[in-house]
């Protein structure tokens, strides 16, 4: 497909009476295309409805079905449940207009991509809802899974609601600290990692020493760091720089060590001088590297933060959890590690945002 | 073919004139001298003779092709010339001053077109201007440039988006932008298919006749060596020496089934011991 367009544009090129077709129309025809072979329009709008259906009877089995013990919230699930069945029920008729106009060769409704994206996301709605109605039967309605230890969908919606301050006080810190420790080693092991891959000067005295720190888990400084350090924060933002430095530290350097050196001969002749070399080289070219040790040092970050927190910082999702532990309050625990999986995944989705707009010259990278 | 060609550089003549005039040079084309340049590379411990004592000149202006065998050496014999090396015996000069390291007045276009991928065509035709400070003053003439080798519709398409031929002739605008005295050129063409290469060839000519600049262009192609020099220096096998050298007069634009060009083909074939 792609080389037929580059023939058509070489053929095109020197003629400046014909508009050859610009890169972003090739993506938009490209794109067009695959989704029109591929999205399964009418699948698409059965799902959906099926999911409306789905969402309203998970709302009437809340409703009806009587609790084994009494649960309060009850009726803000019913709430929610009914929400996502009006919400699935509009994305229903949006799916079914348009499926019936493009029967009919005519412009339909024109909706935005996000809403293609949220309607083909119909098997979904339908097993999020099949899922949450069973976790209300084993536990609300049965009790087949043991009452204190496990707690129904109305208990954490119980904990959103009476408990919002601590908790979002407690994601607050933790993203505090977190910023601080991942912006602080990320920048460190970029810097290390550019130095060694540049410099055989720097390469010859840090890289034993990364050697020997690097492999070893951030976390074992933990009782040191905590005596050393005059806060616990302190610490923790250390032990967190630390997790994070060594993953893009050492992809930097690999990054930078891997540079095609016709890059640099080419640079040389065209009269670049060493810190052309360094920024505008030898640091895009390593950049793609860079970013998969970014992604691993987050990953890294998350367990060091809520070790951390755990350990000794009195704040944050990681003591939220131990607190809530000791109070055995476990359905504050599944709340907490929702908020927790929440935004880990955010962070990781904004972190790929980052790389996809600064490395928009790259094709084929992976989707996150 | 003959006729595709023609009406496209029809139109592209248009463009071609106004470019050119913005294009215009300030400097003549460099003399390069060559003088008993010997070159060894070591490898495991054992000296691997590359360039035999190489003895040569390139008048200012002038269009020399070196040919050889792949392999032979000519391609550290450009390196030696752009300055990325230094050569174990003898020495180079530029307008007769030693060459000691490279200079954007002796610019390379190496066989890959080795474009940065992460900047677009224009950002890759800006790296010279850029390195030298000069990214300001040079813009307009980047732009120039780009209409020159007929990319500005794609000037802000990237690397990974253009073809092959379309890459090479980025390569070439991102030389030509510094204004070069020599434009030195390994195998520009080597990987291109033959309808590009013919035409890139036509277009390199065009260039250098407006622009003046000496070129040296090595090739293991007879037949493009025989097109686009004034003069064709044939390379022995490793370790390079000279072995033949033949003039070439014929005026441009060259057409290859000339009987002229065929018979010089059949000299330096036999030069390098090939019986055609």
């Amino acid at each position: 497909m792609s080389t037929d367009l580059h023939i058509r544009s070489l053929a095109s090129l020197p003629d400046s009476t014909s508009v050859p077709p610009t890169p972003g129309l090739w993506r938009r025809v490209l794109a067009e295309k695959s989704t029109n072979t591929l999205r399964p329009k009418h699948r698409g709008s059965v799902a959906i409805w099926l999911a409306t259906l789905a969402w309203l009877l998970g709302a009437a089995l809340t409703a009806f079905w009587p609790d084994a013990d009494e649960w309060p919230h009850s009726d803000v699930l019913i709430g929610i449940q009914l929400a996502v069945a009006l919400v699935c029920a509009l994305l229903g008729v949006v799916a079914v207009s348009r499926s019936q106009a493009d029967a009919g060769d005519e412009v339909g409704l024109d909706a935005p991509a996000r809403v293609t994206r949220w309607i083909a996301l119909g098997p979904w709605f339908i097993a999020l809802a099949i899922g949450i109605a069973f976790w209300e039967i084993a536990t609300a309605k049965l009790e087949w899974l043991p009452r204190p230890f496990f707690a129904p969908p109305q208990a954490l919606i119980g904990v959103y609601l009476e408990d919002f301050p601590r908790l979002s006080s407690s994601v607050v810190h933790s993203l505090g600290l977190l910023a601080y420790g991942y912006v602080l080693g990320a920048a460190t092991g970029f810097v290390v990692g550019v130095g060694i891959g540049w410099s055989r000067a720097v390469g010859y005295w840090l890289h034993p020493v990364l050697r020997l720190i690097g492999p070893l888990p951030a976390t074992a400084w933990l009782p040191l760091a905590f005596f050393f350090f005059p806060s616990s924060f302190s610490a923790s933002v250390f032990l967190i720089a630390l997790a994070t430095a060594f993953p893009v530290a050492v992809l930097t350097w690999s990054g930078v060590a891997s540079v095609d050196s016709a890059y640099y001969d080419i640079a040389r002749t065209l009269g670049a001088k060493p810190a052309f070399l360094i920024f505008k080289v030898a640091i895009p070219a390593a950049l793609p590297l860079v970013f998969v040790g970014l992604f691993m040092g987050l990953g890294v970050s998350f367990s060091v933060l809520i070790v951390a927190e755990m350990m000794g910082v009195k704040a944050g999702l990681g003591w939220y959890l131990q607190w809530a532990q000791g109070w055995a309050a476990y359905s504050n625990m599944y709340a907490a590690l929702l908020v927790m999986a929440l935004m880990c995944s955010g962070l990781i989705t904004l972190l790929f945002r980052f790389r996809d707009r600064l490395l928009v010259w790259q094709k084929g990278t992976l989707k996150w | 073919m003959v006729d595709l060609l023609s009406t496209t550089y029809a139109e592209h003549d248009v463009n071609h004139a106004w470019a050119a005039t913005h294009v215009r040079r300030s400097n003549p084309g460099a003399r390069i001298d060559v003088k008993e340049v010997s070159h060894r590379f070591s490898l495991k411990g054992a000296a691997l003779p590359v360039l035999d004592a190489v003895d040569f000149s390139v008048a200012p202006g002038e269009f020399v092709a070196l040919l050889g065998p792949s392999g032979c050496g000519k391609s550290t014999l450009l390196r030696l010339i752009a300055g990325l090396d230094s050569p174990t015996q003898g020495a180079l000069y530029s307008n007769g001053v030693e060459i000691d390291g490279p200079n954007p007045a002796r610019v390379v276009v190496f066989q890959d077109p080795t474009l940065f991928p992460w900047r677009t065509v224009r950002g890759n035709v800006n790296v010279g201007p850029e390195a030298q400070g000069q990214k300001r003053t040079q813009a307009a003439r980047v732009e120039a440039i780009l209409q020159l080798v007929g990319l500005t519709d794609f000037a802000d398409a990237y690397p990974h988006q253009l073809s092959g031929g379309m890459a090479q002739r980025v390569a070439l605008a991102r030389a030509l932008v510094n204004d070069p005295e020599i434009l030195v050129l390994d195998e520009p063409f080597g990987k291109l298919d033959s309808l590009t290469r013919i035409r890139m060839q036509a277009e390199l000519v065009r260039l250098w006749q407006r622009a003046q600049f000496s070129v040296l262009l090595v090739t293991h192609d007879v037949e493009e060596a025989l097109i686009l020099a004034n003069r064709v220096l044939v390379f022995s096998e490793r370790p390079a020496r000279i072995i033949a050298e033949v003039r070439n007069d014929a005026p441009y634009p060259r057409h290859r089934d000339d009987p002229k060009l065929v018979a010089l083909r059949r000299e330096v074939l036999a030069q390098l011991g090939i019986d055609s």
